[in-house]
């Protein structure tokens, strides 16, 4: 059964398409990533599906309630995380907790209950009284997902929710999210732009400028790809890249100063390779598919690390919209 | 429709802010005494008032007026803060009306205000007025309205504003205006013409000349010059009228 339903889903601004005709659902208790480079379209979905923002075209189905005519219904039955942190530092986690359960309308006698419930899973139950800006980056994530679980919400949306953490931090999160639908039974929709993180879901979306080009669980997205993937480093990544395509009939892209060739069967096609090449070859690896060569292999770039902000995206989507423009 | 909750969230947080951050009350606390003290003090020795109150017994209403004034707009203007830092986010996506989120920030903004103007008035000693308990009290609810009522403009001025850019700008073309133009200063009836036709459409002036009709009662020529009860009135239509914009603006900009 599907507790959210995407359908033709759009939202321009002025003439940029943030989010272009998207439809998808995602299955209650599992774990749905919505994966893609920044100004893909990522944070502008989810402000849509958490009613802060109004589509252009189509609809939005969350809980069964529609985003646009019941966007109060919805704000019940949903959590967020935002990307850019919406605690108030200057209160305690224990305050910032106790008002969100107020403003949920959460019975006066469960409140406190709750409150320390979502502490305790969270660890940080002993600093409940201690002032928000004392906490460190990865405290308050942990504290914002917490705070987003105190109404017992059936979906949790998480915005790029492990953004400027430290690895440690970031496992550290992870442990907790992945445990949200077994044990909380919650329904997570998450956006990152790592690959690692990607993988956690049971479902993905690939999404590049506004469109959803792959779609399913990490597995099947990888053997979309075919096989296995050779990076290959030459003398002269032209003529290589004209061997390869025209005596070997394989595919094959230039990405930085390496060559990323497809094929079923990486062992077997190396030693041809190298016949075929000669010594131009500098360096050659053989990998399983990665989500990365997943999106490398659908358009041609891969998807950047960088750290933006909701600002940047916006921005970027716009870059993003010139790019395409000069291009045609 | 107004949710109490929510009200009492944006309240409880912007109180508790308040006790918390000392040196905000001294820095808000330092501007109406260096007025009072420094300018008021200075000008009595020089203007002649002709009546039975003093200079300084004259712009005392006038002082608490301007601490309302400064606290009513800029805890309004938090709005911008929130926006910035985000924390508007996490109410905006809680399921409560956008018009809970205006008057919670209406009333948040009064309630500091009041508590801030109320420290002001406990000076009245010093100032030569004798005041009785009951007219402090009448004072404090006073302050509380017309807290109120600015508050509810900040919120407007707030809903066009993105940035703390706008902060100076905000400050020099309307506060700053409003407190001069609103008969702190200068008994309306002997402002020119044109000023006072501007000041009649100024919503502290109501505000302070309420404060006056309790605070300098019988000072004839320096008094008040308009009547409590339509002090009241304007200082209510204005409170409705800009806490109604102010949700329009809201719901259509946030």
């Amino acid at each position: 059964m599907s507790i959210i339903h995407v359908d033709s889903l759009s939202k321009h601004f002025n003439s940029i398409k943030a989010v272009d005709n998207v439809n998808f659902d995602v299955r209650e208790g599992t774990i749905f990533g919505f994966l893609g480079p920044n100004g893909a379209g990522k944070t502008t979905t989810i402000s849509i599906l958490c009613t802060l923002l109004r589509p252009t075209s189509g609809t939005a189905i969350v809980d069964g309630y529609n985003c646009v005519t019941q966007p109060a219904k919805v704000r019940r039955s949903i959590g967020v995380v935002f990307q850019d942190t919406t605690l108030d530092k200057d209160l305690t986690a224990y305050e910032n907790l106790l008002y969100h359960a107020i403003l949920y309308n959460v019975e006066k006698s469960e409140r406190q209950k709750l409150v320390d419930d979502a502490l305790m899973f969270i660890g940080l139950y002993e600093r409940k009284n201690d002032l928000v800006k004392r906490f460190s980056g990865g405290m308050k994530r942990r504290l914002e997902v917490a705070r987003a679980m105190v109404h017992q919400p059936k979906i949790l949306f998480l915005d790029e929710p492990t953004l400027g953490l430290d690895p440690q931090s970031r496992n550290n999160l992870w442990e907790f999210i992945t445990r949200l639908p077994e044990e909380k039974g919650v329904t997570i929709f998450m956006t990152t732009h790592y690959m690692d993180e990607a993988e956690v879901c049971d479902e993905i979306a690939i999404i590049d400028r506004g469109k959803i080009i792959a779609q399913g669980s990490p597995e099947e997205l990888k053997k979309s790809v075919g096989g296995d993937v050779i990076y290959l480093k030459t003398t002269d990544n032209l003529k290589a890249l004209s061997i390869i395509r025209e005596e070997m009939s394989l595919t094959g892209r230039i990405k930085g100063d390496e060559l990323f060739i497809t094929v079923t069967r990486g062992d077997a096609c190396l030693p041809e390779l190298i016949r075929h090449l000669g010594d131009i070859v500098k360096s050659v690896r053989v990998q399983r598919p990665t989500l990365n060569d997943v999106f490398l292999n659908l358009t041609g770039k891969e998807i950047r690390e960088e750290h933006p902000d909701s600002m940047d995206e916006i921005k970027e989507s716009v870059r993003a919209y010139r790019r395409r423009f000069d291009r045609t | 429709m107004i949710e109490l909750r929510v009200v009492y969230v944006i309240s409880a947080r912007e109180f508790k802010k308040f006790l918390r951050e000392k040196s905000r009350l001294f820095s808000s606390l330092a501007r109406p005494l260096i007025w009072l003290f420094l300018v008021g003090g200075g000008l009595s020795r020089i203007v002649p008032t002709g009546g039975n109150i003093t200079y300084l017994q004259f712009f005392f209403p006038g002082i608490i007026g301007m601490t309302i004034l400064f606290t009513s707009i800029f805890s309004a203007i938090s709005i911008i803060w929130d926006k910035e830092f985000g924390y508007m986010k996490e109410i905006l996506v809680a399921p409560v009306s956008r018009t809970s989120i205006v008057v919670g920030k209406a009333v948040s903004g009064s309630i500091v205000s009041t508590i801030q103007a109320t420290i002001v008035l406990m000076l009245f000693p010093l100032v030569g007025l004798k005041l009785s308990l009951l007219s402090v009290l009448l004072i404090i609810l006073l302050s509380f309205a017309i807290s109120f009522s600015i508050a509810s403009i900040g919120i407007l001025i707030a809903t066009f504003y993105e940035s703390f850019e706008s902060f100076s700008i905000i400050m020099n073309f309307i506060v700053m205006p409003m407190f001069f133009l609103s008969g702190a200063m200068y008994p309306l009836r002997k402002l020119p013409e044109i000023f006072k036709l501007i000041a009649h459409f100024n919503p502290l002036t109501y505000g302070i000349d309420a404060l006056k009709n309790v605070i300098i009662k019988e000072a004839g020529e320096m008094g008040a010059d308009f009547s409590l009860s339509l002090d009241l009135v304007i200082i209510f239509l204005v409170s409705l009228v800009f806490i109604f914009l102010g949700t329009k603006a809201f719901n259509r900009r946030v």
